[in-house]
């Protein structure tokens, strides 16, 4: 590849509509004769609802109609869904008669106007039994308290039958929820501040991590505890639906088109061919809108129940209950490190606040992240997931990454302190280098490893940029009520998975249509990864036509925007897509001028003879295609293609030279990006404020595709983890379980007035496991952000400040007056 | 019944044109009326209908309740001057900067666009029990679910609680109140001008009302006078956030200094009690003392006597006191 396109900046195709307003998102669409909806919102953290009386509701002239738990489909305990999905009658539904937490929707009510909807749901009687409720982890495990569910208080993964002899082992059996508690001892072991330490249902470990502690130099054993954050894209999660021939059309916020499908069909409960999703554009995700929203349901089957269109327009404050959010890590970790600094055993147990619904993987992924990114010579990781009533999470940009990292970078700090070396010189001597180990391993003992790592390298250039050294002969000195302080850290993240489908056209007028199933979530990877198309098949970036944002358009098998899939993902099947093309036009070029098809070359619009000579241009050669039929046009297509994908190449057949393959390539090791973060902060040690003045980041991603964006990336990451170190939280009163901070200035996210200067860098080594050499960079910066902010707080005012996150005035300075941690760590959304 | 939020009920609206029109509007539905300003505080009631109104009187067609006068030597702001005018106005800026600081520092540049001084300083209390809806004892209920055990009372009082432990959330007023400063409030036949120190009403007054105006009532302008013009001020504001954050404590001064010696001083502290608290005690203790280290200590020490913190906001007490001391120190009192 010449690369014309990839590692260029250019300006994506959806940009004008977003910066002058006239992009549609889900709430702006309308259909003749809509309706809209409104959601009743429980007021108690657990009950259930004895008696709805709707009566005085539905005589309202405008209300059409009330839709209620018992309209969604019924849930067959344990039948395969499709997707990996496996029914369960604990499973959120979108609708329920048994809340489980302050603010969760238990029913909905359609009108011709949202006021009207507003007032009648003022109409509606709700009687309740109250249940037993409990808002912070910790206390469900205390012998003798509430559980957040009938069923029990933590999520429990059986353990797997053994296999008969000779047969496949069986897939892992579901997670189920039952009753778990700690005894009076564990929690009368713990000292103060520190995490007790109870047994958990889950457990992995390599190494002997004893036997390692014991020869360790140093050994700190660290509790450390995290917070709740909500998600709070700028679009909420709307949705408008309507039924037309049977089939669903579905207007919604996703981060993923063509995996919408799926998960819709799933919650309507009708056929993935009956469902079509329409998201040309959406304001952010961040994990919470992976594949759409269980809460789509209400304004498909409202609709159905009117035979109208209902737009559903979700408020602030139902995002804060329904629209997901990050789980806290309640953590202790004991680590050994050598004098050198490098990290000989570590052994850490994560209470995850999982919310009352399906199970998080958040403290699985902390293990694996946090034994990446430090190499641990010898590690154990204990795991428990426990159900509490409030808003249920979900995937949040680097779910367990973020809060695994995050919870090790003031341990490493410390250590590094306490060992009298670098920081930087710390993180080096554990960086993960090549073809690093990471995580739990399998039945035969191997643990997996990743593609490629080069942190060493960000680090060092990190390092640089930041002007480390000179920056850290200041930190921790003061001048008047001021001090600096520097920290660095470092986070990875998955980042890219594979196997899925490109599909691409050349026209004969010579344009190169692309056909795009990824979400236009704001990553800009929609249009991104198909630059790589056009660069293989020599087309410039004007002549190509993208479709997107609506699955009747003839999309391909397309892989779910999240988990940094994307652009490892789809730079994969854009580059088996476009090399498709390529061998049909060279086969083309063979038939028409002669000679073998390798003796041709694909560049600047046209297939011609290697070395200069006869050629035809692109135009000619898609005319011929469609002559010629069979393979080169898209009527006979390629076996190893998804399904989904058949029948969109068929849809298009006849239009021109089509391209379109299943990304085959291998791989070997699992593909993650990494981040070093370094952030200098000023604290004024009178009042405890402080500000984050300066921010550098070097990534490990692989080739640059689109340097603008990922610059975008790189320094969107890093703003979400600083927020949670300076001040993004939950805050409950857990008598009444009910939630007191509800609105942005009391959930307070950070702001662009807290954002630092910001400079970025990648290294650009392609990854050698992957054709195009790119990978995912969405989640990687987060924890990096969290890490070095907080880093640099204690490099200013001391190690023993604070046990928890987020590092606010009020705690910096409750602790410098004391000359010790003031705040309870151990209490959850304080 | 059930309740559902983030959705603004019907109300009648009333654009008054001019203030005899706005306060026959207001003796005609007496209680039942609602004064709207900028409307940041207004819409986030009415939009969480925790509190309705049959009739909104909106004051921005107004002209005579805009602007900045000098009078006297002094200032009078009408009441819907918006926060960003008065922390740009030069003449502000110049004689009267610590009223420009603070108004500079309230919320957000967009918000202070929009809000008004006249409701900056009679907005409602901020306590997240209250605004959301529970029915405590400034909601007409007979509890403070914010000083409860398990109570999370970070940014509440620890000074001068009396059943509710809310504070004044404003910037501006420990600023007026500092600088002497009195506002007019008329009604239908009649007007009187209260001393910004009384126009503040804390829980031991009246549980339910913030400021001292009544329903019938219209704040028309507020007079800062003369006396305080080009005094060395300190204001600063300590929040979570850099932007869009009421204060977890702020404080105002305004201080006449001759020869090293601190001649007189107001000092104002708001976001500790229900109301800004002028510290008049410290006042009186640093007349005449060298404007020193130690004074400033002794102040800050003395300002803080008799707080009682809360579970989750002891950390007010060592603020307010470094804060108070700052003030005494100066500006630049940060850095040196």
């Amino acid at each position: 590849m010449a690369n014309k396109l990839v590692g260029q900046n250019y300006t994506t195709p959806d940009l004008v509509a977003k910066v002058t307003g006239r992009a549609k998102y889900a709430e702006d669409f309308r259909a003749e004769g809509m309706l809209f909806a409104k959601l009743l919102l429980s007021q108690r953290p657990h009950a259930r609802v004895t008696r709805i009386d709707t009566a005085e509701a539905l005589a309202m002239p405008g209300v059409k109609a009330i839709l209620t738990a018992d309209d969604l489909p019924s849930v067959v305990e344990g039948a395969n869904l499709g997707e990996g999905i496996t029914a369960s009658s604990i499973s959120e539904r979108g609708l329920t008669m048994e809340p489980l937490y302050v603010g969760e929707p238990i029913l909905a009510v359609a009108a011709v106007d949202e006021l009207t909807a507003t007032e009648a749901i003022e109409k509606i009687r709700i009687e309740y039994e109250a249940l037993p409720f409990v808002v912070d982890p910790l206390e469900s495990l205390r012998p003798g308290s509430p559980n957040a569910r009938t069923q029990g208080n933590v999520w429990v993964r059986p353990a797997p039958a053994p296999p008969a002899p000779g047969a496949k082992p069986a897939p892992p059996p579901q997670p189920r929820v039952q009753e778990w508690k700690w005894t009076e001892a564990d929690f009368a072991a713990a000292g103060e501040g520190q995490l007790p330490l109870g047994k958990t249902p889950d457990e992995w470990s390599y190494g002997d991590v004893e036997a390692a502690l014991a020869k360790a130099d140093l050994v700190l054993d660290e509790t450390f505890v995290g917070a709740n954050t909500s998600h709070q894209p700028l679009e909420t999660r709307s949705a408008m639906a309507y039924w037309q021939n049977g089939k669903l059309y579905m207007h919604c916020s996703t981060q993923s088109v063509m995996r919408t499908i799926g998960s819709v069909a799933r919650w309507v409960g009708i056929d993935a061919k009956d469902v079509v999703i329409i998201s040309e554009y959406t304001g952010g995700g961040f994990g919470s809108k992976g594949s759409g929203y269980v809460f789509t349901v209400i304004p498909a089957l409202l609709s159905k129940k009117t035979n109208a269109p209902v737009m559903m327009r979700i408020t602030r404050e139902d995002e804060q209950y329904i629209g997901r959010a990050r789980p806290a890590l309640h953590s202790r970790v004991r680590a050994g490190f050598r004098k050198d600094g490098k990290l000989l055993a570590l052994d850490g147990l994560a209470i995850c606040d999982n919310g009352p619904y399906d199970v998080v993987g958040d403290s699985r992924s902390a293990g694996d992240h946090i034994s990446l990114a430090c190499q641990p010579e010898a590690m154990r990781w204990r795991m428990i997931t426990v159900l509490t009533n409030t808003p249920p999470r979900g995937a949040q940009r680097a779910p367990g990454g973020m809060q695994g990292n995050s919870l090790m970078a003031p341990l490493l700090a410390k250590a590094a302190r306490k060992l009298g070396i670098d920081e930087v010189a710390l993180h080096r001597i554990n960086a993960p280098e090549g073809k690093a180990s990471f995580g739990a391993p399998n039945a035969q003992g191997r643990r997996p490893y990743v593609t490629s790592a080069f942190v060493k390298q960000a680090i060092d250039k990190g390092a640089e940029l930041f002007k480390w050294d000179e920056r850290k002969a200041r930190s921790g000195k003061r001048e008047g009520s001021k001090v600096r302080g520097v920290g660095m850290a470092l986070s990875c993240y998955s980042a890219g998975s594979m196997g899925f489908d490109g599909l691409i056209v050349i026209k004969p007028d010579g344009r190169l249509a692309v056909q795009s199933g990824i979400g236009n979530l704001g990553t800009e990877s929609v249009f991104d990864v198909h630059r790589v198309a056009a660069e293989v098949v020599g087309v410039p970036w004007e002549k190509v036509d993208i479709t997107w944002g609506n699955t009747s358009k003839n999309v391909p098998n397309t892989c779910g925007q999240g988990g940094s899939q994307t652009t490892h993902a789809m730079t994969r099947a854009a580059h088996a897509a476009g090399m498709d093309a390529v061998t049909k036009l060279q086969k083309i070029a063979a038939q028409t001028l002669g000679g073998k098809p390798e003796n041709y070359e694909v560049a600047n619009e046209r297939v011609f003879r290697k070395g200069g000579g006869s050629g035809m241009s692109l135009a000619d050669a898609a005319r011929r295609a469609i002559e010629l039929g069979g393979i080169y046009d898209g009527h006979e297509l390629p076996s190893t293609i998804n399904a989904f994908t058949t029948t969109s190449a068929t849809a298009l057949a006849g239009q021109g030279l089509m391209g379109v393959a299943r990304d085959a390539y291998g791989r070997d090791g699992s593909s993650k990006s990494y981040v070093a973060g370094f952030a200098e902060v000023e604290v004024d040690v009178e009042t405890g404020a402080y500000r984050v003045i300066d921010y550098v980041a070097v990534a490990d991603v692989g080739t640059v595709i689109h340097p603008r964006s990922l610059g975008g990336q790189i320094c969107g990451g890093i703003i979400l983890g600083l927020g949670h170190a300076i001040g993004q939280k939950w805050v409950y009163d857990k008598r009444y379980g009910a939630p007191v901070a509800r609105r942005f200035y009391q959930t307070k996210p950070p702001s662009i007035l807290d954002v630092p200067r910001m400079q970025w860098a990648a290294l650009d080594i392609p990854d050698p496991e992957t054709p195009v050499g790119a990978r995912g960079v969405g989640e990687a910066p987060v924890g990096a952000g969290f890490g070095a902010v907080v880093n640099a707080l204690a490099a200013a005012v001391g190690d023993e400040i604070f046990r928890r996150a987020p590092v606010t005035a009020d705690v910096i300075l409750a602790a410098l007056e004391a000359g010790k941690p003031m705040h309870d760590p151990l209490t959850a959304n304080v | 019944m059930a309740a559902i939020h983030d959705v603004m009920p019907m109300f009648a609206l009333y654009q008054p044109e001019s203030v005899d029109d706005a306060l026959r509007l207001l003796d005609q539905f007496g209680a039942g009326a609602w004064t709207m300003a900028g409307g940041l505080d207004t819409f986030d009631w009415l939009k969480d209908r925790t509190k309705r109104t049959e009739a909104v009187v909106e004051l921005g067609n107004i002209a005579e309740l805009s602007g900045i006068k000098e009078v006297d030597g002094g200032l009078e702001i009408g009441a819907t001057t918006t926060l960003t005018e008065i922390a740009q106005h030069p003449v502000v800026r110049q004689r009267f900067g610590l009223l420009a600081e603070a108004a500079g520092l309230v919320a957000s540049p967009q918000i202070r666009h929009q809000g008004t001084l006249g409701g900056n300083v009679s907005q409602d209390a901020r306590c997240w029990y209250y605004r959301a809806g529970w029915p405590c004892y400034r909601a007409g209920g007979n509890i403070c679910y914010a000083d409860t055990p398990t109570a999370i009372n970070r940014e509440h009082a620890i000074l001068h609680a009396d059943r509710c432990v809310a504070v004044s959330p404003s910037d501006t007023a420990p600023a007026l109140v500092a600088l002497d400063a009195s506002l007019v409030i008329r009604r239908l036949g009649g007007e009187r001008v209260v001393a910004a120190q009384d126009y503040f009403v804390g829980p031991g007054r009246d549980i339910t009302r913030m400021t001292a105006l009544r329903p019938d009532e219209l704040l028309t302008a507020i007079r800062i006078p003369a006396a305080w013009a080009g005094a060395e001020f300190y204001f600063e504001k300590v929040r979570d956030r850099q932007v869009w954050d009421f204060p977890l404590v702020n404080v105002a001064s305004a201080m006449k200094v001759s020869g090293g010696t601190i001649q007189s001083l107001r000092i104002v502290v708001g976001a500790v009690a229900a109301t800004p608290l002028r510290l008049t005690a410290v006042e009186t203790a640093v007349a005449g003392k060298p404007r020193t280290p130690e004074t400033a200590a002794m102040a800050g020490r003395l300002a803080v006597e008799g707080a009682q913190p809360l579970e989750h906001n002891g950390y007010k007490v060592p603020l307010m006191r470094n804060l108070v001391a700052r003030a005494i120190r100066g500006a630049g009192a940060a850095t040196t």
